[in-house]
């Protein structure tokens, strides 16, 4: 005897050709890491077209950067990649104090680099953790979040904020690290590294891991260059571009770690490239304590938080060169220099790029900022033309993209 | 390579296409005028010495209140990096001031598909022979190019379905759901005791 549930199921079956239909997944699906919106084009489970649009979270950084001093823009660059808010600090800074021609102490560099590799570890836990939500393994998803929530903790010490730190400034950092914050620090790496083979126990080898990862979004590395990726997405595609080695800023030419790459391009080689990575942060991490130098943690040229457009002209007794008595007229000057500058560092999602050009105002002519995420996003067309919907998922998550940053 | 050296093949190369050459803080710059920038950007790419394989950044810029004289009203700035030789180069390609346009690079980088995109959405710069220039970040209805300089940073009028939307939301109070009895006018009521 049959239920009668059985008899009168009628699925609508697809009879292979032609049954196409669209599907716009997000702006508000979990799995798009924020507003994404991909519009799809199906034929069954099989992705045709894929096209991603952006733009939501569009709030017009590079107009309002020229509306504002080069001290004032530096909050904007939080909240591009809030995730790993202290990378954009640093690369925000760096790319004025070369605009600027200004100079920044020893200290200074290697407090940055430490900070700079403690938001990486953020990002790619953060990474992980959402990463492996997505595709199904649950388990991570706290783990993960315990060790970075260590790391908060540090920041919110070390400058008040957990998120949004604008702990950098043009020409140093706002404040110096405390002995205590250093002790944590260190009896944080001494339990890192036991904890990512942690979570390396848990999925590593799983085999429901394995298979929704390994082959999937292959891309050689000359696809991906041409598609502009960078970051662990270049690296797993066996590239060795990693601006850290390529064009050292602050104190990375003063430590030793190596540069994880990757050979198939697939998701699981982006996958181990990151953990490895995250070896080698606390490394610098490290290594960054131990030789951690005394000094000055802002140089002396630092421009002020208020930037004035003009140093008004005022005499000044010399007493230097010629003996007391004498004095000698400072006049008007305009303390900037003028010229354009690109300049790129190396963020947890790949290559961020400010390219500055100023006139001599205390404000940027014009900012564009080059962001990882937004030329990621731009390539998942690509990626995901002919794979299947779950592994599109698998994808956006595989290409570490936050939304902040890429609509700016 | 020296990036003297590379402004100098590259001027041997292109003769008539480079303008001037200038160097700031260690980062050499070309202008160049756009007509052959495809052929430019390829051979920058494929040639040996030169290779530079990684288009860093594009973007656009107005030039419309910049100090400098004889400068055109726009330029694309291209950043170009070679990956297995380590060196750089900038790019500035002049565009006029009427009918801003330039040639697309898709076809040597598919990835700058969605910087030209950018480009075309803030700057209002057309880019000839791109597959599917849309606006990227703003909406399709959007009018003007925000990063030029005579958009304002603050419009003077409202938006124009402001009126409408407020109407709306007037219409839908009538069925307020309103869980804690604060009706809108009560609202206003307790704050102007509280004055």
């Amino acid at each position: 005897m049959t239920s009668p549930t059985q008899q009168t199921l009628e699925v609508p079956v697809a009879d292979g050709e032609g049954e196409r239909y669209s599907l716009r997944m997000g702006p508000q699906h979990p799995a798009t890491h924020g507003v994404l919106r991909v519009d799809l084009e199906l034929d069954g489970e099989t992705i045709i077209e894929c096209k991603p649009q952006v733009g939501y979270l569009h709030r017009g950084f590079e107009k309002l950067a020229e509306n504002r001093t080069y001290a004032q823009a530096l909050i904007l660059t939080d909240r591009l990649d809030y995730i790993a808010a202290m990378a954009n600090n640093v690369g925000y800074c760096l790319a004025v104090e070369k605009l600027l021609g200004i100079s920044v102490p020893l200290r200074a560099k290697y407090i940055r680099t430490l900070v700079c590799e403690m938001s990486r570890l953020c990002s790619h836990l953060l990474w992980l953790a959402t990463h492996a939500l997505d595709i199904g393994a649950m388990t991570v998803f706290l783990y993960c979040f315990r060790e970075r929530e260590i790391l908060l903790d540090l920041f919110e010490e070390l400058c008040g904020a957990r998120l949004t730190f604008s702990y950098p400034r043009i020409g140093g950092v706002r404040q110096d690290v405390t002995s205590h914050f250093i002790n944590e620090l260190q009896r944080f790496l001494d339990i890192f590294p036991s904890k990512i083979e942690e979570y390396e126990t848990l999925i590593d080898t799983n085999r429901i891991w394995l298979k929704r990862t390994v082959g999937v979004g292959k891309l050689s590395g000359e696809e991906a260059l041409a598609l502009g990726l960078t970051g662990a997405c270049l690296r797993g595609s066996g590239v060795d571009y990693d601006l850290r080695k390529h064009q050292p800023y602050d104190a990375y030419d003063q430590v030793e770690f190596e540069v994880p790459l990757g050979s198939d391009g697939d998701i699981y080689a982006r996958y181990r490239c990151r953990m490895e990575e995250m070896h080698q942060s606390a490394r610098i991490i490290q290594q960054c304590i131990d030789q951690l130098p005394p000094g000055p943690i802002i140089g002396p040229d630092a421009p002020d938080l208020v930037m004035p457009n003009k140093i008004p002209a005022r005499i000044e007794a010399d007493s230097s060169a010629y003996g007391t008595g004498l004095i000698r007229l400072i006049r008007d000057r305009t303390p900037y220099l003028t010229g354009d500058v690109y300049v790129a560092t190396e963020v947890p999602k790949g290559e961020l790029g400010f390219y500055f050009i100023s006139d001599g105002n205390n404000r940027p002519y014009r900012m564009h900022i080059r962001s990882p995420s937004f030329i990621h996003i731009g390539a998942l067309a690509a990626i995901a033309k002919g794979e299947l919907i779950a592994d599109l998922i698998a994808n956006i998550g595989s290409l570490d993209v936050v939304l902040g940053e890429s609509d700016r | 390579m020296e990036q003297v050296a590379i402004t100098e093949r590259l001027r041997a190369e292109f003769p008539d296409e480079i303008l001037s050459s200038y160097c700031n803080q260690g980062q050499t710059a070309v202008i160049v005028r756009p007509g052959r920038i495809v052929e430019m950007l390829r051979w920058l790419r494929d040639s040996d010495g030169m290779r530079m394989n990684h288009l860093r950044s594009l973007c656009g810029v107005d030039n419309a209140r910049r100090k400098d004289p004889g400068l055109s009203r726009f330029e694309v700035v291209y950043n170009l990096y070679s990956i297995p030789l380590r060196h750089e180069i900038r790019l500035r390609a002049e565009v006029g001031d009427k009918d801003p346009a330039i040639d697309s690079v898709v076809g040597l980088w598919s990835g700058a598909d969605w910087l030209e995109r950018e480009t075309y959405d803030l700057m209002g710069i057309h880019f000839n022979n791109h597959p599917d220039l849309r606006r990227v970040l703003l909406p399709e209805d959007w009018v003007g190019h925000p990063l030029r300089k005579e958009y304002p940073l603050k419009g003077k009028v409202e938006w124009a379905g402001m009126t409408e939307l407020l109407e709306q939301v007037k219409e839908l109070d009538k069925f307020g759901f309103d869980p804690e009895g604060h009706a809108h006018g009560q609202a206003g009521q307790d704050q102007e005791e509280e004055e």
